[in-house]
């Protein structure tokens, strides 16, 4: 069982939690004046990297909050949490998009 | 009649089991009685607006208590506020008062939830059995609260005074449940002794 | 009473206290203290087992956890019985009965082992390679005969009436193991203040120091420092001592799961104690020491009972004051084996050994056994041993440098203890994904890299000398807690020396000699060469193909010769070959310690709403509504589900009907841009819904397929009350919150849940407002003033109510929210007021056929996750100026736009009586060939009191196009003609539900 460490709560286990799925894939401001390609990208491609990725994390049973996170795929551990909106502080070589 | 019956009583959902109360040797599983309670969220801004004399910008997952009026921040912009029964009206227009002009949300939650209280020296050891947070002295020292899970259900736990006294709030519907594991996790608790 | 290999005097047992268990139903005697197999030994029983393909005699090869072949089935009273026990770790206590396994009809007389005599057959792949053909053989004849051959123990035939506990943990400092390393980690940690916990899996701390009785620290006995330390870690308030505490696996982030055998060991166990304990620890910092195992020589014929580790052979002397045997041989090539032998001899024993070592390379325990009046045979091989069901003589040979072997001698003996070497206990650090190193020094893989927050010390690094274990223990301790105290204590020194061999040298013919490397599952030397011959390379694949390694000892005794010898046959380096990967749990864990408390009520929360106990008194039968428990039907006096849903039907229709709604989930939504919020969330529009006012709302996800639905109240300008599904609520929240934190943060709205603040009483019919009007205050109830789809707030019964004026079947009718704790009394007085209409109390059976006459949709029964509103005819609630919402975009996608769609239709069956099953396929034309297409399938299939017959919805191909059309939906007995129709059949035109 991971540890992760909730922006808000700090350290909790894992089954408080709900994992997101990929982070920093924003929702386009107008999705009608996407074309198809780019929607269907939006919609359904994401990354899955071996080595660091950011997700995106909900303190479900906890908080409440949603948050991100960089945590290396191949170890489990977690580089950093942050909250949504920011930026991490870090940028180890990620082969996620931004 | 049932004008009366509203005023007077509730039917809360562990009041008709068997066994309410189970106690062991160093713990007692009890459900509390009716209360009111509402879910505060707001926004604070930079205001740090007080409530019973407790201030909101209390760090997260605390609790503070005037003795009869308990407030558990659970979150940035969310509050677990508790109190007598009979106080619900004057409690919810005083909250509504020292947050005038911020924007939040009150919600009437007394009968969502559901309280149990437990005690005795052991009692952290029995929530452990389905709650995985570190509830040592240090951990989670009188003032603590926080939304956690025990066993398959969430849970608020409280613990509001220097006691080794806690309250779980549930949801209504999981309460039996999670009574039943409490009541479950004394016997597996007894005997070992926390450090 | 006799044991006659009891020693006089010495071991840990306490002869005050005898006990007695039975064994194959003999009665065996011994003492409190003892294990099953010290206990036997002191009987002189070696024969425990028989093995699991050849059913070779087997006896107890080891005193610890990593012992292979005594295993036993354990009982301990009316449905307490446990296969596969490793008599080692068994506590004996009064009241056991333990019985052997894998044979028939006796353990003394197995047919068997006929087996042993065919073992030329059953060579390493043996079931790849006699299991292949015919392939018609494999149902019939070859797995069932696998199946009776497999397993050792017989599975338990009634449930387990025991109590399993649970129980999560934090410390500073995690200590597995207690001996002179663990202990010594565990006391430098304690001083610090941290918290500690100290787990071991005996039934006692102490670890070596049990039965090393010849050792000194610092200048006194061994055994007084073990005293003095847990005396002291005894009073200290931080630290945790768990003895028959088993670390079994070591997860992320240093989560270790240990379990503690709390009952076993009683004889009338305290209360309503748990058996078990399961210990999920989270430790900042994690000390391994956790020991090492021995290593078994591999000779020929070396499983006989008799032949145990010579370390074993030690603690059977020291530890249980047992004599394994009177005349014992030590078979070693390494120095610490003389310990042992040393220790024999001073027991008063006939003691031979024989080392491979030649003479100059042995160290100063040499003259230390000759002086103690043992024969030594320096430079020896052990060629085999002879005996059947017990060890008789052992035969030896001198072995020259270059491996050839010269006379062979027997000598005679009843017990053999062997060393092969060590192997630390890499187990738990294997686990945590550290990287392991190979010494060449020990010829053992020890911890190297770490990749937790962890460290090894003692023998479980590869440290053997006991000063050094416990310098080394101290130093980790203090390390773990953050304090680089270090202590040095002097101690007699360890005989350590030690020359790695794999196979002893022989000279049998190598093709004829069965050598055995892995005695669990009997596997011989020879099998591993020829599977390495039939090209298996990698250890993984040879731990597979010849099954070494596997079962419940997982190769702790066995690993490092099988990687040995795989290494010598493909001519590479040890560390070349590798290990396999170590994986949880380190010793056989119980179901029950994994399942814990979770089992009856306590294996999933059972929600109630405020009405069950009402429902239940009044003889509802329960569905199970995700983890809801919803009334399903109400049968009268001998009816069934059928004529209990027509009545109940007819009533509602006809009448008026009360339903359970509670489950229904609920958001309060509140805030400044709460409309806006709902105009961004639903298909629907918000923002001109007047406050008392419903809306049928219809929620996608983004990729434009349909999630939820529910009518929602605006209760004010800033406030609505909306409603999900039952199995939707959380699913519903947690999608509003994740867009509303992520996406849109600048909106000002709240969401709470209060699908438990609410009751919801249903009230459902032509006389629904006839029943309530003489309850409600404060409430115009007339159509005019309370129009359908519309909410007001007032009291019923003096309870504050949201009354809602909504139905889900298409007649009047009124959803009564009440706060949960009124809602009995409510619900009790509703129903009092409708007696005199008739009011029928009904389930969630009829709710479905109600809804369906009227083809409202159920989300996750017409819709499955691939159906957007158009789909089921609700794409004109979209208003065409409508901006952007979730979902939106998703419908203008190229395949979603397609002709051809599955659409909602009503079908009707050609035979009215007929009711389709649901999820029923759909096909145009039955005279195709098979595979057929597939057009849809049924979604809900009702006979309908109603309409007198039977009626359905589907999702089919175009389905709106082929009104009025024929189609055949498959049955039990082949197809059935259906008619096309639109989704409605009662009240076609929905004039009932304005009354």
């Amino acid at each position: 069982m991971l540890l992760i460490a909730c922006p808000h709560c700090g350290k909790r286990p894992e089954t408080e939690f709900r994992c997101g799925g990929q982070a920093h894939i924003a929702r386009p401001a107008d999705p009608m004046t996407v074309d198809d390609g780019a929607w269907s990208e939006h919609l359904f491609v994401r990354a899955n990297p071996k080595g660091v990725h950011a997700e995106r994390w909900c303190h479900v049973h906890g908080c409440g909050r949603w948050f991100n996170a960089l945590r290396d795929t191949i170890s489990d551990r977690f580089i950093e949490t942050y909250p949504m909106g920011a930026k991490p502080t870090q940028f180890p070589q990620s082969e996620t998009r931004a | 009649m049932l004008e009366t019956r509203y005023r007077a009583a509730r039917a809360l959902p562990l009041a008709t089991l068997p066994r309410p109360a189970a106690s062991g040797a160093s713990v007692s599983v009890r459900p509390a009685g009716a209360e009111s309670r509402f879910s505060l969220r707001a926004r604070l801004g930079g205001g740090a607006p007080t409530l019973a004399g407790l201030p909101l910008d209390a760090p997260i997952n605390t609790v503070g208590t005037d003795g009869e009026v308990w407030i558990a921040r659970l979150g940035p912009d969310e509050w677990l506020v508790g109190g007598p029964e009979a106080d619900a009206d004057l409690l919810q227009g005083r909250i509504h008062e020292a947050l005038a002009g911020l924007p939040h949300a009150l919600v009437d939650v007394s009968h969502r939830n559901v309280g149990i209280d437990v005690s005795g020296r052991q009692a952290a050891a029995v929530f452990n059995a389905g709650c995985p947070l570190d509830l040592s002295e240090t951990a989670f020292p009188p003032g603590s609260a926080t939304r956690t899970l025990l066993g398959k259900a969430e849970i608020v736990l409280i613990r509001a005074a220097a006691a080794p006294l806690y309250r779980v709030e549930c949801w209504r519907s999981f309460s039996t449940y999670v009574h039943g594991f409490l009541n479950e996790a004394v016997f597996g608790a007894e005997g070992a002794v926390a450090p | 009473m006799a044991q006659p290999f009891r020693l006089s005097r010495g071991g840990r047992i306490d002869r005050t206290r005898p006990i007695v268990f039975a064994f194959n139903g003999k009665p065996v005697h011994g003492f409190a203290g003892d294990t099953v197999a010290s206990a036997l030994l002191a009987n002189g029983i070696h024969l425990v087992g028989r093995s699991f393909k050849y059913h070779r005699p087997r006896g107890i090869l080891s005193h610890g956890p990593d012992e292979p072949s005594a295993l036993l089935s354990v009982d301990r009273g009316p449905g307490r019985i446990d296969p596969n026990n490793r008599a080692s770790v068994v506590e004996a206590r009064s009241g056991l009965r333990t019985t052997s396994q894998n044979h028939w009809p006796s353990l003394e007389f197995d047919v068997g082992a006929v087996n042993d005599l065919l073992s030329p057959v059953f060579v390493a792949g043996f079931y790849y390679k006699t299991f292949m053909w015919p392939r018609k053989f494999w149902d019939k004849v070859y797995e069932p005969f696998i199946r009776a051959a497999a397993g050792l123990g017989k599975a338990p035939t009634v449930a387990d009436p025991d109590r399993y506990a649970n129980r999560h943990a934090h410390c500073d400092v995690l200590v597995v193991g207690a001996g002179p390393a663990g202990l010594a980690a565990a006391l430098a940690a304690a001083r610090t203040g941290k918290r500690v916990i100290l787990a071991d899996e005996g039934a006692e701390p102490g670890g070596s120091l049990l039965h090393d009785t010849t050792s000194q620290i610092d200048g006194r006995p061994a055994a007084d420092w073990l005293a003095e330390t847990l005396a002291e870690l005894d009073a200290r308030e931080n630290v945790i001592l768990l003895p028959r505490t088993t670390a079994f696996g070591y997860y992320n982030h240093n989560h270790v799961a240990m379990t503690e055998r709390v009952t076993d060991h009683l004889t009338s166990a305290a209360g309503q104690a748990p058996r078990e304990r399961l210990w999920q620890v989270r430790a900042e910092q994690v000390v391994l020491a956790g020991g090492a195992h021995e290593r078994p020589l591999v000779f020929a014929d070396n499983d006989r009972p008799g032949i145990l580790l010579a370390e074993s052979v030690r603690v059977f002397l020291n530890r249980y004051g047992v004599a394994p045997g009177r005349r014992l041989v030590f078979a070693t090539c390494g120095a610490s084996a003389y310990q042992a032998a040393l220790d024999a001899r001073a027991a008063g024993l006939d003691v031979t050994l024989v080392d491979l070592r030649l003479e100059a390379d042995c160290g100063p325990e040499l003259a230390q056994l000759r002086s103690a009046g043992a024969e030594v045979l320096t430079g020896h091989t052990v060629i085999g041993s002879k005996g059947r069901k017990r060890v008789t003589g052992l035969v030896v040979a001198p072995v020259g440098s270059d491996g050839r072997c010269g006379g062979r001698r027997l000598l005679a003996c009843d017990c053999v203890g062997m060393s092969g070497g060590w192997t630390p206990a890499v187990h738990l650090f294997s686990q945590s994904r550290g990287k392991l190193r190979y010494d060449d020094a020990i010829d053992a893989f020890v911890p190297n890299i770490s990749a937790q927050a962890e460290r090894s010390a003692g023998a479980a690094r590869g440290t053997y000398d006991l000063a050094a274990c416990v310098n080394e223990g101290f130093s980790a301790g203090a390390a773990a807690a953050g304090s680089d105290e270090r202590q040095e204590v002097r101690a007699t020194p360890t005989l350590t020396g030690f020359q790695p061999v794999r196979i002893m040298p022989t000279d049998a013919n190598p093709t004829k000699v069965r050598a055995f490397v892995d005695y669990q599952n009997d596997v011989t030397a020879k099998d591993i060469k020829l599977a390495v011959r039939e090209g298996f390379q990698s250890i993984e694949h040879v731990k597979r193909y010849t099954t070494t390694g596997m079962a419940t000892d997982q190769g702790k005794t066995s690993n490092m010769n099988a990687l040995g010898i795989v290494a010598g046959q493909l001519d590479k380096a040890l560390p070349a070959v590798g290990t396999t990967t170590f994986r949880p749990p380190y010793t056989p864990v119980t179901f029950g310690a994994l399942v814990g408390p979770a089992r009856h009520a306590l294996f999933d929360p059972i929600r109630t709403t405020p009405i069950h106990e009402w429902a239940e008194a009044h003889g509802a039968l329960f569905e199970n509504v995700a983890l809801w428990r919803r009334a399903w039907y109400f049968p009268k006096a001998g009816e069934d589900l059928h004529a209990a849903v027509a009545r109940e039907c007819k009533a509602v229709r006809e009448g008026v009907g009360i339903f359970d709604a509670s489950t229904l989930g609920k958001i309060e939504i509140v805030g400044r841009d709460a409309a806006e919020f709902m105009n961004r969330l639903y298909i629907n529009p918000w923002t001109k819904l007047a406050p008392g006012r419903c809306r049928y709302g219809l929620m996608l996800k983004e990729d434009g397929y349909i999630l939820d639905d529910g009518v929602v109240a605006r209760v004010s300008d800033e406030c609505f009350h909306v409603t999900t599904t039952t199995g939707g609520a959380a699913r519903v929240l947690a999608h509003m919150e994740d867009y509303l934190q992520t996406e849109w943060p600048e909106l000002e709205v709240f969401l709470t849940s209060t699908t438990e603040q609410w009751a919801v009483i249903a009230l459902q019919g032509p006389k629904a407002r006839d029943v309530i009007a003489p309850l409600v205050d404060g409430i115009d109830l007339s159509p005019e003033a309370f129009p359908h789809m519309a909410m007001r707030s007032g009291t019923i019964c003096g309870v504050p109510t949201r009354l809602f004026r909504v139905s889900f079947t298409g007649e009047l009718g009124f959803e009564i929210n009440v706060p949960s704790d009124h809602a009995r009394a409510v619900w009790e007085a509703v129903f009092a007021a409708g007696r005199a209409h008739g009011i029928t109390p009904y389930g969630t059976e009829t709710m479905h056929v109600l809804r369906a006459e009227k083809g409202y949709i159920i989300v996750g029964q017409e819709t499955d996750g691939t159906v957007t509103p158009d789909d089921v005819g609700m794409a004109g609630m979209i208003p065409k100026a409508k901006g952007d919402f979730v979902g939106k975009r998703s419908l203008a996608r190229p395949d979603v736009v397609a002709s051809g769609r599955k659409q909602l239709v009503g079908l009707m069956t050609d035979d009215p009586k007929l009711v389709l099953d649901e999820g029923a396929q759909i096909v145009a034309d039955t005279g195709q060939p098979i595979p057929m297409r597939m057009l849809g399938h049924v979604t809900s299939s009702y006979w309908s009191a109603n309409c007198g017959r039977s009626i359905a919805l589907a999702l089919v191909e175009g389905g709106r196009e082929r009104a009025g059309g024929h189609l055949h939906v498959t049955t039990p007995d082949g197809f059935t003609r259906v008619t096309v129709c639109e989704p409605v059949f009662f009240d076609t035109k929905g004039e009932r539900i304005n009354a």
